[in-house]
């Protein structure tokens, strides 16, 4: 009965092509975003900041780019993880060598880099397609990961390949706290959702929706399939990129290649297919969906097991956790195969209708 | 309103196409008129869809010279035919089947929009009044197709006679000067297809596009096309006005067989 749209009509285009045509939607946006802006950082404890929102919207971020390179493009892809490491040690070199770089822009560079190697990988999607060019993007992944640990410049001869990165200062402001920091990740990610969320809606995303539904079309149509692809592969690595910039200097601090593995590309991937492959808000569900469901069966599982009166030993409890986690994602393939954010639309439409059944 | 029928505007001289050692098209030549209805008959693999690929740049012919609106060419490219102004449907329907109709139609004016992705990444400003000016546009098409009610509608859930009229869509966004059509009737009940002719014939009245058209059904074919050409065995066998291809022996031959 709330959550209906009779009586809003839309008398131009331009109030038809809004991202929220619905004013519910508009409105619980703005609650949402208020809400994350304002009373989290005020309530939120160091806990929460460090080990769930920071990571979270971090996550969202490397998810956001692999769906628009696999979800809007239809380029399958198994190198996140690097395309993520490529921006944490460009930023990282960008800091240490230039004097005086602002951390935004090494952010922004980090990002370039990324893309720059990204398309250099995208080539083989020229030619191949689906499983095959997966298998060529692991190329990426091993490549990547070994050069920053055969070549020493890369972490500036550091032991190992580990990188401590100095804290993030903007303006003479220091993010020392997490308060801040999940700030900062928050405006940036916001900020490059809403860009990614802009460009899926304009022609840009036709085109890689167009050659993801049906290459031949496209190409008769007048779309470039070299270009297309190409500037989703730079896209894709750009928001990887800076993800893996935050991942470093926004999260862990410190980080080495070996972080950035293939079970962290897989688990980027496996964000997308629960949250929704081609869908701006799924990559936010499903990043939630894989960060949090393992830290929320860790506080219920034993809490279950003392209710039950069953004498279970921590070893057993993360096992429980891993196979609870993954018959849930089994679950919501099977229930539905498109993901947390075509759940929630489905909800939405019912809503719509509700109370009546037609 | 009375068609005029003008200059050649496609010229196709000596085309010939094989993959490997099979022939797929020998030697054909011939026009098709600016405004015209042409239409391409023939048996099941006489090369009808061939001759098109070849038209637009899917297929490129060994031989042969391919003359659009004056321009010498030996073959042509996907990219180059969009930009000259030819658009096409597919025997098998080819739409985005993620996308809506309305995204659908607009990414069929693609080649039209000129913004790059930084632009469109901050939408508002030019990128905004660019999709508003193309809106418009794609809303007209929306309207003559009369398929107002399904514009949000993701194509794969339409049932298959509106998918091809989506199609057909999708190719008149780009606003063609040439239109090719494989089989828009295939597989359509009678009510259906009355609906394609109309728009078909209204296409080429109102927005005066020179349609190539490939049927099976004879109807249809000796009804709306001004000139047809007969293809079997990827051979030119006829070429001419319904009229005459109908009484052509050899024809009457490659449809129901010889007497031998």
């Amino acid at each position: 009965m709330i959550y209906r749209e009779t009586g809003q009509f839309k008398t131009s285009y331009a109030a038809d092509q809004q991202i929220f045509p619905i004013r519910q939607d508009r409105i619980g946006i703005a609650i949402l975003l208020a809400f994350a802006f304002v009373v989290v950082p005020l309530t939120a404890g160091n806990y929460w900041f460090n080990a769930i929102l920071i990571p979270f919207l971090i996550f969202s971020l490397a998810a956001l780019g692999l769906n628009i390179l696999t979800g809007y493009a239809g380029q399958l892809s198994l190198g996140s993880a690097a395309f993520m490491a490529v921006g944490a040690y460009a930023a990282y070199n960008f800091q240490v060598r230039i004097e005086g770089m602002p951390v935004l822009l090494s952010f922004i560079l980090a990002g370039l880099t990324a893309a720059g190697v990204g398309i250099l990988f995208g080539l083989p999607s020229l030619r191949i397609k689906g499983f095959y060019l997966a298998v060529a993007t692991l190329a990426a992944q091993f490549f990547i990961v070994w050069c920053l640990t055969k070549f020493p410049y890369l972490s500036n001869y550091s032991a190992s390949g580990v990188i401590s990165v100095p804290n993030v200062e903007i303006l003479g402001y220091t993010f020392d706290t997490p308060q801040s920091r999940y700030l900062l990740v928050l405006s940036i990610v916001s900020l490059m959702a809403l860009l990614a969320k802009n460009m899926v809606r304009s022609s840009t995303g036709r085109a890689w929706m167009a050659v993801r539904d049906m290459d031949v079309a496209a190409e008769v149509i007048g779309i470039r399939l070299m270009r297309t692809k190409l500037l989703a592969f730079a896209i894709s690595s750009f928001y990887c990129g800076v993800a893996g910039a935050l991942y470093a200097f926004c999260y862990l601090g410190s980080v080495e290649p070996d972080g950035f593995s293939l079970d962290l590309s897989f688990k980027i991937l496996f964000m997308i297919i629960v949250g929704g492959v081609g869908s701006i808000l799924g990559s936010f569900l499903g990043a939630a969906f894989i960060l949090l469901v393992p830290i929320f069966l860790d506080i219920v599982l034993p809490w279950l097991s003392e209710l039950l009166h069953l004498p279970v030993d921590s070893a057993t409890v993360s096992h429980m956790q891993l196979m609870v986690f993954g018959e849930l994602i089994m679950f919501f393939l099977i229930v539905e195969p498109h993901g947390l954010a075509r759940l929630w639309q489905i909800g939405k439409e019912k809503l719509r209708l509700w109370p009546f059944p037609h | 309103m009375a068609r005029k029928i003008g200059e050649v505007i496609l010229d196709l001289r000596h085309i010939s196409l094989s993959f490997g050692g099979v022939k797929a098209l020998t030697d054909i030549s011939f026009d098709v008129r600016e405004h015209e209805i042409r239409a391409i008959i023939g048996p099941n693999g006489a090369g009808k869809s061939s001759m098109l690929n070849v038209i637009n740049g899917v297929y490129r012919p060994q031989q042969g010279e391919i003359i659009f609106q004056g321009e010498h060419r030996k073959d042509m490219d996907t990219h180059a035919a969009a930009a000259a102004g030819i658009a096409r449907t597919f025997q098998n329907i080819a739409l985005f089947k993620g996308m809506t109709v309305l995204d659908n139609l607009m990414t069929g004016r693609n080649l039209k929009m000129r913004c790059n992705f930084l632009q469109h990444a901050l939408w508002w400003g030019p990128a905004q009044r660019e999709e508003l000016e193309h809106r418009r546009k794609v809303e007209e098409i929306i309207d003559f197709l009369e398929i107002e009610h399904i514009r949000k509608t993701p194509v794969g859930r339409l049932p298959y006679g509106l998918q091809k009229r989506v199609e057909l869509g999708r190719a008149l966004a780009a606003e063609p000067k040439m239109l090719l059509l494989d089989e828009p009737m295939a597989g359509m009940n009678v009510e259906e297809k009355q609906d394609m002719c109309r728009f078909i014939l209204d296409v080429n009245d109102q927005f005066g596009t020179t349609i190539v058209l490939i049927e099976h059904d004879m109807g249809v074919v000796m009804d709306i096309s001004d000139r047809v050409v007969v293809l079997d065995y990827g051979r030119k066998i006829a070429d001419g006005t319904p009229d005459e291809v109908k009484n052509d022996p050899e024809v009457i031959a490659a449809y129901l067989g010889t007497q031998h």
